[in-house]
């Protein structure tokens, strides 16, 4: 029934499809060309002729040379990374811990706690950013990795959370009913059992976890103030731009840079992460 | 915990504290308690301790290094009378109601392109997810760059195909930078959006899709007919989440306008962030984000009613 013309196939599949992927794609090739091209050809007006406006004839790594020498950008890069694996891994733990007691577990109360996660989940950062920073300093974790290695599960456990309460929810109870059988401990068979059959969604969880906590800009905007103690996105915004003048090749290159640990790790768990979500939805 | 019993078998004192231990587990409640502490302590001490501090800093005068006092509701009172706060109040509405309504109409229809059969599929699905998962802030560069008042490629195509005589200026006026971020927020978003509803519409059967069309529907009305009815409880979902997210947006202004020019983009949140950070009057500055607060309350009130009639259904 899905028979086609040929045209109309143009017409409504590869046509928009085309569309759509230069409207997706292209900020991204011209990070790399902008990135990539000499300071003389970058700064020409919209005025201006140019042979070449899609692309350069003498590429040069100088702004990546500049980016690594003369700013903390390595550093940057190794907090992001630190920070957001061991936020994605605090999350990952709670989340699958009170997920499985919100899925499986019977106790008092068990819905309004899962209501109230889920509406944390709401809460967003720029809500609470004031009063928190406070906090922070009267804890004394301000300017340390530890102020968003703490702070950044508040956002990512009741999303890993309800993704995994999902994702234990389809996996049938027989399981754990034979393992326990078996003599195993509820707690052992949680993790021998659930947890092990789980991993696709806990990848899933963990994936998302992962870029959110990259990604998170306002926090680590507020709580760090060493140059060396900054993440990505907080230090290519406060060090490459001084005064009013902004480094694009340099900026450029920093995005480019910052962007493919990410892309990256999605690129090889998206299979999972579409299954994964999937089975949330489903559930 | 659980290896513990094994190790135990040699030592047994040990062996008695542990399976102590186990037994005590082996009570429902006791184990979701323990299983839940962790993660509730982490969202007590720095959700829910900030939302209640936020309500108190927002009726006191505190500033940076001093307490101040309580002033009852006059930051509110003066934020309602502040004209930025007012256009800030305005363009939150709009970037939030028109970018919801792009990423749906444009996510849906992209979701509807993906679900078909063709070559490099996997590759193309991957890479429309880009913007969702690179930095933001990172990307908004990217725009910015691209909407340059002297250097934009998207002038020079415009300007050397005949189509403008004078350049557009993208961030340099307030209506049209307001614009320039609903579509960068709608680049950024429905990627999100097309990957979810994918999800599920791989979860709808093909055979009530041969079944319309033997009635004789044609594409549109299998769409809305079919497809949009079963796809509805997915949408919702996702529009919450992307309203939510949407309404309390602060990095893609940031990096895009500042809030500029004169004050003219400024969201609630960006707005707060002058204020309360910036210029260090934190109580009229969590005064300020706290009026996002009835919306998102709202917002979230219509979600879990919702979700409530789902499962009642």
């Amino acid at each position: 029934m899905l028979i086609e013309r040929k045209w109309k196939k143009w017409l409504y599949f590869y046509l928009p499809m085309a569309v759509f992927i230069l409207f997706t794609l292209f900020p991204f090739y011209w990070m790399a060309v902008t990135a990539l091209r000499p300071d003389h050809e970058l700064y020409r007006t919209w005025r201006q002729a140019s042979a070449t406006p899609f692309w350069t004839l003498e590429p040069t790594l100088e702004h990546f040379r500049g980016l690594l020498q003369t700013t903390a950008f390595p550093k940057w890069l190794w907090n992001t990374m630190l920070i957001a694996l061991v936020s994605t891994v605090i999350s990952l733990i709670c989340g699958m811990f009170a997920g499985y007691a919100l899925a499986r577990l019977k106790f008092r109360g068990s819905e309004f706690l899962g209501t109230a996660i889920f509406v944390t989940y709401l809460v967003p950062q720029t809500l609470l950013f004031i009063p928190l920073a406070d906090i922070i300093r009267d804890l004394h974790l301000g300017n340390t990795p530890w102020a968003l290695m703490l702070t950044y599960p508040t956002f990512l456990i009741p999303f890993c959370t309800w993704l995994l309460m999902g994702y234990f929810k389809t996996i049938p109870k027989e399981l754990e009913e034979c393992a326990r059988i078996d003599g195993a401990t509820r707690f052992g068979a949680m993790v021998r059992i659930i947890f092990p059959v789980a991993i696709p969604g806990i990848l899933s969880a963990g994936i998302f976890a992962f870029t959110l906590s990259w990604n998170e800009f306002i926090y680590a905007l507020i709580f760090m103030s060493s140059a060396d103690l900054k993440t990505v996105p907080v230090g290519v915004v406060s060090e490459l731009i001084r005064g009013d003048i902004f480094f694009w090749g340099q900026l450029m290159a920093g995005a480019l840079l910052g962007s493919i640990p990410v892309a990256l790790v999605y690129s090889f768990f998206v299979e999972y992460y579409v299954t994964g979500l999937t089975g949330s939805v489903k559930g | 915990m659980g290896a513990g019993s094994a190790a135990g078998a040699a030592l047994p004192a040990e062996h008695v504290r542990v399976s102590r231990l186990t037994r005590l587990l082996e009570s429902e409640k006791l184990l979701a308690s323990v299983l839940l502490v962790p993660g509730l302590a982490i969202l007590l001490i720095f959700i829910a301790y900030p939302f209640v501090m936020a309500l108190w800093y927002s009726l006191t005068s505190i500033r940076v290094g001093d307490p101040g006092q309580f002033v009852g509701l006059a930051n509110f009172t003066k934020a309602w009378n502040d004209t930025i706060f007012q256009t800030a109040f305005k363009n939150t509405v709009f970037y939030t109601f028109w970018a919801t309504i792009f990423k749906l109409a444009l996510g849906m229809w992209l979701a509807l392109l993906l679900n078909r059969t063709f070559r490099f599929k996997r590759i193309i699905r991957a890479s429309m997810l880009l913007p969702f998962i690179v930095p933001t802030v990172l990307s908004a560069f990217a725009w910015r760059w691209m909407f340059d008042p002297t250097f934009s490629v998207m002038n020079w195509v415009l300007y050397h195909s005949g189509v403008i005589t004078d350049r557009l200026p993208f961030l340099s006026d307030g209506d049209w930078a307001m614009w320039c971020a609903v579509l960068v927020n709608t680049w950024r978003g429905m990627p999100f959006f097309a990957i979810t509803l994918l999800a599920g519409l791989q979860t709808i059967s093909p055979d009530l899709h041969e079944a319309a069309a033997l009635d004789g529907a044609n594409a549109w009305n299998r769409f809305w007919h079919v497809t949009w009815p079963l796809l509805l409880p997915v949408t919702l979902v996702v529009v919450v989440f992307s309203v939510i997210q949407t309404f309390s947006d602060f990095q893609l202004i940031y990096v895009l306008t500042g809030g500029g020019p004169a004050n003219s983009t400024h969201l609630i949140a960006t707005y707060a962030y002058q204020v309360g950070v910036a210029s260090g009057l934190l109580g009229e500055g969590a005064a300020l984000s706290l009026f996002m607060f009835p919306v998102l309350f709202a917002v979230v009130w219509i979600q879990l009613r919702f979700m409530k009639r789902m499962e009642g259904a």
